[in-house]
């Protein structure tokens, strides 16, 4: 059964708390969340507007303490060890106000063995003038799996800037898996970073896809250190740019230990005027390490063009499908 | 008079300074299935993509009619949407693209009924498919059946089906013949692509295509024998091609 969650003591103090909420909450539906989650006991939650936290809703073995800055909000977010979540945990940052800054200064404690999965959203439907960073730290415990995905949504204006940042270390043993999407309303400039280093045996999967258009600037580093004995990485990025949008993509993959394996696979799609750029760099300090990676920049696959065409599609309708197929 | 559904005048076709067609004559009634038999390399697929308008298969002389339209310079789109499409031979991946909206893109009726319809007219479960992406891990006959389930729900008034029979199993065959005849009479016609004779009995006429020509045409019966005979002399001749020079095309259409 759905049950209200429980609101944050300071800003449910204050005037108009119930209208932003819900307006939150909208904009939240528009990215492709379920607010329904959002309103469950059951399910843990954080919804932070502007530098405001609307509601947070804590399920046993998971914590979040929340605190409000000038710009943004500090939050710490821990599952205890051995905890497994049975349903993931939702986050909604957002902005509904045309202008201004959001930074969330996060900090991820996953305890050893835990399992937990977060789906967060983050929305800016009316963004005209603004810039949001994601400023993370994150832990995954020994043996601990920790799953995030990360969606936005950003409206038609394109004036936006985002900083999404991480320094992730995965213990021994430990999993962490994280996918990156901005691909529904335009991108703005997007400078995507995120640092991983991983233990022995442990495992790291980054997938991060784009869609860039008009004048929108895509930038994704991202970089595996492969530390411990068997440790695996992968990275997968997948960008379309079209009209005059640019990308940029700089993976790097580390071998630092025996039997360390990693692999960076790129794919970038461009149309029109867009430009793409790809440069991975393969480190191996270890002569039983091994390390690959693979790019592939240009248009759309012809055949499938024509096979779309075909079906009676126009080509700009096929293109389309064709790069939010491969961004799905 | 008759009144065709496609007809082909006196195509030609050059690519990279070699004849790939050679004053091509076909003609495909509505409702109609016509085999066009050759062996591997006889053009018969690239007949079909300057049938479809594909990129680089525009042809050097000759008409295409359809619909009793001139469409030898109308783009693919065009052609798609007076009712004409292909079904290539070795389909193409679709990367994060459910099987579901695949077949919807082109389907003349998206209820999602009639996409698994579609899907049981090839014997795949609607189930176990409306959902998985069209990508590698689909297996090739896989992606076959995909593809003409795509071709039937699009209920297009010519399907040109290109080797709908290579890289499935023997079993299949008689469930692409089946499909075949149902998509016929459900009032679309076929121009079926192969090297397999015995396909060609599913017919209603044939033609039979070698060095970019088409040689011989008539009832499928006498067109498969007619190929029997020449691919056994090509046998005993050992690599000689089994027409030599194109002979004048006979007709019974």
């Amino acid at each position: 059964m759905s049950t209200q969650v429980r609101p944050h003591g300071l800003a449910a103090a204050e005037p108009g708390w119930a209208r932003e909420y819900e307006a939150i909450l909208e904009a939240y539906r528009q990215a492709g969340g379920d607010p329904a989650f959002l309103k469950m006991s059951r399910v843990a939650t954080l919804v932070v507007s502007a530098n405001r936290v609307l509601a947070a809703n804590e399920v046993p073995g998971v914590h979040f303490k929340a605190e409000e800055l000038p710009h943004g909000v500090r939050a710490c977010i821990v599952v205890e060890p051995e905890v497994r979540l049975e349903k993931p945990a939702h986050l909604c940052f957002g902005m509904l106000p045309a202008e201004g800054s959001q930074e969330i200064v996060a900090d991820y404690e996953i305890g050893p063995g835990a399992q937990a999965e977060f789906i967060a959203h983050c929305t800016f439907p009316n963004a005209v003038r603004l810039r949001h960073v994601m400023d993370a730290r994150i832990h995954v415990g020994a043996g601990a799996t920790m799953t995030y995905s990360e969606s936005h949504f950003h409206g038609p204006h394109g004036g936006i800037e985002v900083v999404p940042k991480a320094k992730v270390t995965v213990d021994d043993g430990g999993r962490f898996i994280t996918g990156f999407s901005l691909v529904h309303g335009r991108v703005g400039r997007l400078d995507f970073d995120y640092d991983v280093a991983v233990g022995a045996g442990g495992v790291a999967e980054l997938t991060t896809k784009a869609y860039g258009l008009g004048d929108d600037h895509v930038r994704v580093n991202e970089t595996l250190y492969l530390n411990g004995q068997g440790a695996r990485g992968l990275t997968r990025t997948r960008i379309a740019v079209r009209d005059q949008a640019v990308s940029e993509v700089l993976t790097t993959a580390e071998g630092n230990a025996p039997f360390a394996r990693g692999h960076m696979d790129c794919t970038e799609v461009v149309r029109g005027q867009a430009t793409a750029r790809n440069m991975p760099l393969v480190v191996v300090r270890d002569d039983r390490a091994h390390v690959t990676h693979e790019a592939a920049i240009g248009t759309v696959n012809h055949k499938e063009l024509e096979t779309l065409m075909a079906r009676g599609l126009d080509e700009d309708a096929a293109v389309d499908v064709i790069i939010r197929g491969m961004l799905q | 008079m008759i009144d065709y559904l496609l007809k082909v005048e006196n195509l030609n076709l050059k690519r990279d300074g070699r004849d790939i067609l050679c004053r091509v004559n076909l003609a495909v009634r509505p409702g109609e299935v016509h085999g066009l038999l050759g062996l591997n390399g006889s053009g018969k697929s690239s007949l079909a993509y300057t049938l479809m308008g594909c990129a680089g298969y525009t042809p050097d002389q000759g008409r295409i009619w359809f619909a009793g339209q001139d469409i030898t310079r109308l783009p693919i789109t065009e052609r798609a949407r007076l009712g004409l499409t292909l079904a290539w031979q070795e389909p193409a991946r679709f990367e994060g693209l459910p099987v579901g909206a695949y077949l919807a893109l082109g389907a003349k009726d998206p209820d999602r009924t009639q996409l698994a319809e579609a899907l049981e007219a090839v014997a795949l479960a609607p189930s176990a498919y409306l959902k998985r992406p069209v990508n590698h891990a689909l297996s090739g006959g896989e992606r076959k059946r995909i593809e003409l389930a795509a071709v039937f729900a699009m209920c297009p008034k010519l399907a040109i089906l290109d080797e709908p029979d290579s890289g499935v199993d023997t079993l299949s065959l008689g469930d692409i013949a089946a499909l075949i005849r149902r998509m016929a009479d459900q009032g679309t016609a076929v121009l079926l692509i192969t090297h397999r004779d015995e396909m060609v009995t599913v017919a209603d006429s044939a033609s039979l295509m070698c060095q970019g020509s088409i040689v011989f045409q008539g009832d499928p019966a006498e067109v498969r024998q007619y190929y029997g005979r020449r691919c056994r002399l090509h046998g005993e001749t050992m690599g000689a091609q089994p027409w030599g020079t194109a002979p004048s095309p006979k007709s019974k259409v």
